[in-house]
């Protein structure tokens, strides 16, 4: 079986390099059988990555220990879930779910433009497939899932795998990887759309256009994944947080942000004609930067302080990127003409400079955050010490950016394209302004005195306000217009240009978000040792341990406490905070137990037993507002689908241009 | 014109206050890793933040309250360490484990470390790419991407 999973990915191999030539060289000569054989490999490629992935799949869940990728990351006492899970939980088996879903993405595109952009297509394949080929040499000769144990290696039979990392045995962890890796790998289309346009020299937006879906489709899944893994990191890790600006963590933000950048952006070449080159370049450092986060994560780069993690895959991503970054520099700078912006700034009081500085402030915090995770390589490179830095770098650098973003978020769907005029400023921002400005100065008078939780919470008051404005003024026009209720004029309104309104939905959405990230500058903790009996106090809460156990299943070994929560002295709950020891791994994980609450979180984490085994320690912490950064994310997540939907009518977007000049040539009637 | 005039420095003024908080931020949390004989090397070591790396020497750890004391090795150099800070120690903090010093030199050599990060040196194989080789939340990032 294994060699038969071996031989499929070898095969498609063969066949991502077949697809590229037949692409290319069809199209140069003209022949169409070559070009559509092209795009035939590319449905081949999908079969034999899929059966490769049925076979590896199929090992983990009957448990063949054989392959050293099933005992590796797999044992007889894991749920199924978790068994299938462990597809994705190493190395090898997650390089091949990139192939995989990467040739699911390059079979659903040839699928969709079976009967449209004939002239650009076969490149759009070949650069689909030269990705697909850089992949495919890794899951064949560097990072093979079907690796037998051989005898030799230290292990000379194995009854049972070594486990999943119990870490990752949580269901957010389940979903989280696939979850980036659609977001990930989905950018490799719009980057191939760009190319393909640059290229063959498409002159306008069509690339864009064709993409737009693509695009925000593959944000979702990137913003889903970057959310599960923080809610992971709550639940599970037991640190307290759901941050830490860990390269991992870093890694995945980057090309986000990137996107995120991309996603505003484009609204600039499509109703203006500018910013054609920056488009360009935001989609090529997306789609560079997801490849480059698989090579930090993957590689050990940063994290290997010592030789923790050493990886000959290195070395080959850095070869794919240098060349295709080159390659990609080269095809922008040698088609420069073709990119020329059709308008320029005229003010910077407009919707145009508030384009301008999302993006310029977005990336700015990518670089940011690229800089503080590559510090240690660089200063290794430049001063020969190995130099890292810490959360309150990156905190330091974007809680400002993020702020500023709020702000603009604002700020720029409301303001008027080419120039605004004070009046129209006023009318549009003076109440919103009012609002945020008396939520700043009543917080204060409360007590709150830290400088940026006030200005956060007083800007994220300002942005709803404009955004429920929006929606209120919109609606209520519809519904006085056709008679119906307030609801309805809103269902109607954001029907009617559901990309307008998805997009407020989901500004909205990072509204609550933000609420949620500022609550973090009232985290209280504590970490006390107690035995059965013992009570103690954090913030409005008094604990009581009530019992303190341990037992063990066949998978782990576990301790438990159980904890009541009261309040003035009346009891609001039970916490039972849970620790648990793997047997197959050796490692130890934490069962935090939360009471999620929209105004804050009690969160307890047993941490360990004390050095004499007879006391427990218990860390509590108190996360205030923590709740509103899931529930943004489930507003972003339906802003998102509501983008996607169609809108009622199509929308024209008329570009500015010049028709006639007012003066001595225009008619005038006296 | 004037408008890209206003345009730069705008875009002058906001880069150049994100470079300032950068430069700030880095001055403020730079660590340098070090091994235990680049840490014997280093010139003016003492009141920098410095995260070292070693394996625990067997039986070498001794608790004391909430202060634990071991010795890190590398090859034949050892380290005295001294642990000061408020969260439990990991539980792959044994004997002969791997781990992770961050803190600080004192002037009599004692190495003061805030955090300790370990894993278990017995349990991984050396090979790459397999989990638990990530120093912080062990194999985590692994699957994360």
């Amino acid at each position: 079986m294994e060699n038969l999973g071996a031989l499929s990915l070898l095969l498609a191999l063969c066949l991502s390099v077949y697809s590229v030539l037949s692409s290319v060289v069809g199209k140069w000569r003209r022949n169409p059988f070559l070009v559509a054989s092209g795009r035939r490999a590319v449905y081949a490629i999908f079969v034999l990555t899929s059966i490769a992935s049925g076979i590896l799949v199929h090992a983990l869940m009957t448990s063949d220990f054989r392959l050293a990728y099933v005992a590796g990351h797999s044992n007889r006492a894991m749920p199924a879930l978790y068994k299938f899970a462990a597809w994705w939980g190493g190395q090898e088996g997650s390089l091949l779910l990139w192939s995989w879903v990467l040739s699911t993405y390059a079979a659903v595109v040839v699928w969709q433009t079976r009967k449209k952009h004939r002239e650009i297509m076969p490149y759009v394949v070949s650069v689909l497939m030269i990705t697909q080929c850089f992949f495919l040499i890794l899951n064949t000769f560097v990072a093979s899932p079907f690796q037998v144990l051989a005898i030799g290696k230290g292990i000379t039979e194995a009854q049972d795998g070594q486990g999943l990392n119990p870490l990752l045995q949580y269901w957010t962890m389940a979903i989280h990887p696939p979850m980036l890796y659609l977001g990930y790998v989905g950018f490799v289309v719009p980057f191939a759309f760009a190319m393909a346009s640059l290229i063959t020299r498409q002159p306008g937006d069509a690339w864009i256009q064709t993409t737009r879906r693509w695009t925000l489709v593959t944000w979702m899944f990137q913003t889903a994944g970057i959310i599960l893994g923080a809610a992971w990191a709550y639940a599970v890790l037991g640190w307290g947080g759901y941050w830490g600006w860990d390269p991992v963590e870093n890694a995945s933000l980057l090309p986000w942000i990137t996107a995120t950048a991309f996603l505003h952006s484009v609204m600039m070449q499509e109703k203006k004609g500018m910013m054609k080159v920056w488009n360009m370049v935001l989609i090529s450092a997306t789609f560079f930067l997801c490849i480059f986060g698989t090579f930090l994560t993957r590689s050990g780069i940063v994290s290997s302080v010592h030789a923790f993690a050493q990886s000959p895959i290195g070395k080959f991503f850095v070869a794919f990127l240098a060349l295709g970054i080159g390659a990609t520099i080269w095809l922008i700078l040698d088609r420069l003409d073709y990119l020329k912006s059709e308008s320029h700034l005229e003010s910077v009081v407009s919707r145009e400079a508030t384009f301008l500085f999302n993006n310029l402030i977005l990336l700015a915090s990518c670089f940011a955050v690229l800089w503080g995770t590559m510090f240690p390589v660089i200063s290794e490179a430049v001063t020969g010490d190995k130099i890292s830095v810490d959360a309150p770098f990156f905190n330091r650098v974007n809680v400002p950016i993020g702020l500023f973003l709020l702000f603009l978020t604002g700020v720029g769907p409301l303001i008027a394209w080419r120039r605004s005029s004070l009046e129209s400023l006023k009318r549009a921002f003076l109440w919103p302004s009012v609002a945020g400005l008396s939520l700043i100065v009543v917080l204060f008078a409360l007590g709150v005195r830290h400088f940026y939780a006030l200005m956060s919470f007083g800007l994220c008051l300002f942005v709803a306000w404009t955004v429920v404005t929006e929606f209120y003024k919109g609606a209520r026009a519809i519904a006085s217009r056709t008679n119906s209720s307030l609801l309805s004029g809103v269902i109607e309104l954001t029907h009617r240009n559901t990309r307008r309104y998805g997009g407020y939905i989901v500004h909205l959405g990072i509204v609550f978000m933000f609420v949620g990230f500022t609550g973090a500058a009232f985290n209280k903790d504590a970490t006390h040792e107690v035995v059965i009996g013992d009570s103690y106090r954090l913030g409005r809460y008094e604990l009581k341990v009530r019992d303190v156990r341990a037992g063990e299943n066949e998978n782990y070994s576990w301790d438990h406490a159980v904890v009541d929560v009261f309040h003035n002295g009346k009891q609001i709950g039970t916490l039972e905070p849970e620790r648990q020891f793997y047997k197959a791994s050796g490692q130890s994980v934490s069962q935090v137990a939360i009471r999620r609450r929209l105004n804050e979180d009690l969160y307890l984490n047993f941490a360990s037993m004390s050095e004499d085994g007879k006391r427990a320690v218990i860390q509590t912490y108190v996360f205030p507002l923590v709740s509103w950064i899931w529930i943004g994310f489930w507003v972003v997540l339906f802003g998102t689908l509501i983008c996607l939907v169609p809108s009622k009518y199509r929308l024209q977007y008329p570009k500015t241009e010049v028709v006639a000049v007012a003066g001595k040539h225009a008619p005038v009637e006296s | 014109m004037k408008t890209y005039a206003k345009f730069a420095v705008l875009i002058v003024i906001i880069i150049g206050t994100l470079a300032w908080l950068a430069t700030g931020g880095i001055k403020e949390t730079k660590t340098y890793y070090k091994t235990i004989s680049e840490l014997q090397e280093m010139k003016d070591p003492h009141g920098k933040r410095i995260r070292v790396g070693g394996d625990v020497v067997p039986g070498s750890i001794r608790r004391n309250g909430k202060e634990v004391a071991f010795v890190l090795q590398q090859d034949a150099l050892k380290l005295n360490v001294v642990y000061r800070g408020n969260d439990p120690l990991p539980d792959t903090f044994k004997d002969g484990a791997q781990a992770l010093a961050d803190g600080r030199l004192d002037p009599s050599g004692v190495f003061y470390a805030s955090k300790i990060q370990a894993k278990c040196a017995s349990k991984y194989e050396a090979a790459p790419g397999k989990p638990g080789q990530r120093p912080v939340y062990g194999a985590s990032g692994q699957a994360r991407m």
